[in-house]
């Protein structure tokens, strides 16, 4: 039943030693067993110290999440007291003021943004993550050296990208031919409820702000999918050729199976960088609050997006609501970020 | 004696001619294929083009496939060539945003944009008037400062994670890792909603270094994590067998032997933060005026100057400001990530 730890090996290693020196002295009943002698390594004073101060250092990640958690449900309780569970399900969302200027009445129900959210981060996912990870596949068993290095430092670098430069390019480079797609999408699927439009408005859709989403989660993903493969048993791939696989064969077979975790969760990384997603959102989507489930209409608007439009022009009651719906977003990434990791950290435990 | 003949080494892998030939011909053919299909279909456009090329290349080249060796040969090549195609789709992206940043920013710089700044300016006055120096001073101010912030707090959490590795470990690792997911905006709004409304009541630069170092630690944590984690364990148990305590070797052994890699940590972080756009606009305020002072008053960013003008404008000087910025950005950017990558690379070599 023992434990090595890996911060005092030693200890562990000496005090089974004497337990099995002991086992072996015969026990006679006038002989004095030994006692086994007991261990003790303390710290000098000053690595004390040293603990002391990185251990809290370390922690301070733990404090500033656990400060983000408390200053946002501090300054958002009143508005969870007044709304209850109406600020996930209701999408009203509406101060009004009488001549004088005080509040007469106030709803702030986020569903609308809710599912404006969902909405923009699973189009960019549905478009992003299958380019990402046949991009992976192709940079890990396809391409060749110097053409690999070449295209993974393109990658790397667009990560690299302020969202404000996809925002700016979006909207002037990518909105016009996305439009033309939106139309077409419309034209030959525009039996499909999410496809239809009730007028023909194509600009600034959740289409087009889901594949500017795609586009910003491609290199995250891409990266993640090609470290996961990367890590396959060479054993297992070569052990797949060796029994004539093709590489399609043995990829089905060795790399998806072995990577699988690890993909979903680079997947749901990406999720949860394009649910907080500000700034370029905000410059191609057309903010309106209201529950828009079709994808191509011009009218929709994410948590984050929705904030920024809002915080200027709010008092002080809905300055509050707005950390309310800070909080909402805030716990949405975090949980998805947690399924994430949890998933890309725990590889290597499937496949054949 | 019996002359040893000289056999030309036979390679059985490499394509023969015909296949050459063949691969050649499918291409040719599936360039014809799309034209048609263009003419034959509603698309039309470069991305039209590639969409039936794409439609016809893969299935082309699925049935030479199929009727040279089956199903399986078919299935591979399907895979070959949609993999191909969406390392394609990916590149895309990259080549129109440098392309379209450049070929639109070159027009917008002139020498003012690093000696004026925007306060005797507008965002749709000629492109002379006015320039940068207030966003780019702001920007070099707060991320100096963020770094500042950042440095100590993710040095001593990798340093955690690698040296103490104490019964938090796993939890502060992977809370870390959930810290850089934190979307910018609530980063900005729990400035908001801790200092700025309950202490100082104002925006300012300092605000924005504070909500830049929240996004900052991640990154530069989880780098020099991974670098400590490079140095081997020897060194460490050299250092203790020498007589020195723990906090003698980590800093006289651990620290020194990562030096480059640490510089790297750093350069990621600011590669990271440099572009932030939500969480200054939210606590910083965005002055026009240069303001060297990050404790008072609102403080512009190069960010800020960009969004203005993109926001605020509509005319083509508010356009050529806009892109001018955004091209400023994008060096600076493609600077450090070049940075990043040379040290790293140089390191890894040594």
């Amino acid at each position: 039943m023992r434990e090595f730890s890996m911060s005092s090996p030693s200890v562990h290693l000496v005090a089974s030693l004497t337990l099995r020196t002991s086992d072996k002295i015969p026990r006679v009943s006038n002989t004095i067993t030994p006692v086994p002698r007991e261990l003790v390594t303390k710290p000098r004073r000053s690595d004390q110290f040293f603990r002391v101060i990185v251990t809290s250092g370390g922690l301070s990640s733990l404090m500033i999440l656990g400060l983000i958690l408390a200053f946002l449900a501090y300054r958002g309780f009143e508005v969870f007291r007044l709304e209850g569970f109406d600020l996930i399900t209701s999408s009203d969302w509406s101060v009004v003021e009488d001549e004088n200027g005080s509040v007469v009445e106030q709803n702030y129900g986020l569903a609308a943004m809710l599912v404006g959210t969902a909405l923009s981060a699973t189009i960019g996912v549905i478009i992003g993550v299958p380019i990402a990870v046949l991009s992976a596949l192709f940079l890990e068993f396809y391409a060749g050296r110097k053409i690999r290095n070449i295209l993974i430092a393109l990658i790397d670098m667009m990560a690299a990208f302020p969202s404000l430069l996809f925002g700016l390019w979006g909207f002037l480079v990518l909105m016009p031919s996305a439009e033309y797609w939106a139309k077409l999408l419309n034209k030959y699927l525009g039996w499909i409820p999410i496809f239809d439009v009730p007028a023909p408005v194509f600009t600034r859709s959740p289409f087009i702000a889901g594949v500017v989403l795609a586009i910003m989660i491609i290199p995250i993903c891409t990266s993640i999918s090609r470290e996961v493969f990367s890590q396959t048993p060479l054993d297992r791939i070569q052990a797949a050729y060796a029994l004539g696989a093709t590489r399609q064969a043995m990829i089905r077979a060795v790399v998806i199976p072995f990577g699988r975790g690890g993909v979903i969760g680079g997947a749901m990384l990406g999720l949860g960088r394009a649910m907080g997603e500000t700034v370029a959102v905000y410059s191609v989507l057309n903010i309106v609050y209201q529950v828009n489930w079709q994808v191509l209409f011009g009218a929709g608007g994410n948590i984050a997006s929705m904030i920024l439009l809002k915080i200027g022009e709010a008092d002080r009651e809905e300055t509050n609501a707005l950390m309310a719906a800070g909080l909402v977003l805030f716990l949405l990434t975090l949980i998805i970020n947690f399924i994430a990791n949890f998933l890309v950290n725990s590889l290597g435990k499937t496949g054949r | 004696m019996s002359k040893i003949e000289q056999v030309k080494p036979q390679m059985p892998w490499l394509p023969t001619r015909k296949e050459k030939s063949q691969k050649l011909l499918s291409f040719i053919l599936s360039v014809a294929a799309s034209i048609i299909l263009l003419f034959v279909t509603g698309l039309n456009g470069k991305l039209g083009w590639v969409i039936a090329f794409f439609i016809s290349y893969v299935s082309i080249s699925f049935i030479t496939e199929f009727r040279r060796a089956g199903v399986p040969a078919a299935q591979d090549s399907l895979l070959t060539s949609v993999s191909r195609f969406a390392i394609f789709l990916a590149i895309i992206p990259i080549v129109s945003i440098l392309s379209t940043v450049i070929s639109k920013g070159w027009r917008g710089l002139h020498w003012g944009l690093f000696t004026q700044d925007m306060s005797q300016a507008t965002v749709n006055d000629p492109i002379q008037n006015g320039g940068m120096q207030a966003a780019i001073l702001g920007t070099l101010l707060m991320v100096g400062l963020a770094l500042l912030f950042t440095l100590p707090i993710s040095i001593l959490t990798a340093l955690y994670l690698t040296e103490i590795r104490g019964k938090l470990a796993g939890i502060v690792r992977f809370l870390v890792q959930a810290m850089s997911g934190v979307p910018s905006i609530v980063a900005g709004l729990f400035i908001l909603s801790s200092i700025v409304y309950p202490i100082t009541q104002s925006f300012s630069g300092l605000m924005g270094a504070l909500a830049l170092s929240i996004l900052m630690i991640p990154t530069v944590a989880r780098t020099a994590e991974e670098v400590l984690l490079l140095i081997p364990n020897d060194l460490r148990e050299a250092g203790l067998a020498l007589g020195a305590t723990q906090w003698r070797t980590v800093a006289m052994v651990v620290v020194p032997a990562v030096k480059s890699g640490l510089v790297t940590a750093i350069i990621l972080g600011v590669a990271r933060i440099i572009g932030e756009t939500a969480p200054l606009i939210l606590v910083t305020g965005g002055g026009d005026a240069t303001n060297l002072n990050p404790v008072s008053g609102p403080m512009g960013s190069i960010p800020f100057y960009v969004w203005k003008a993109f926001l605020l404008g509509g005319s083509e000087e508010s356009s050529q400001r806009t892109w001018a910025g955004i091209l400023v950005l994008l060096i600076w950017v493609l600077f450090l990530f070049i940075a990043a990558r040379l040290i790293s690379s140089r390191t890894r070599k040594g």
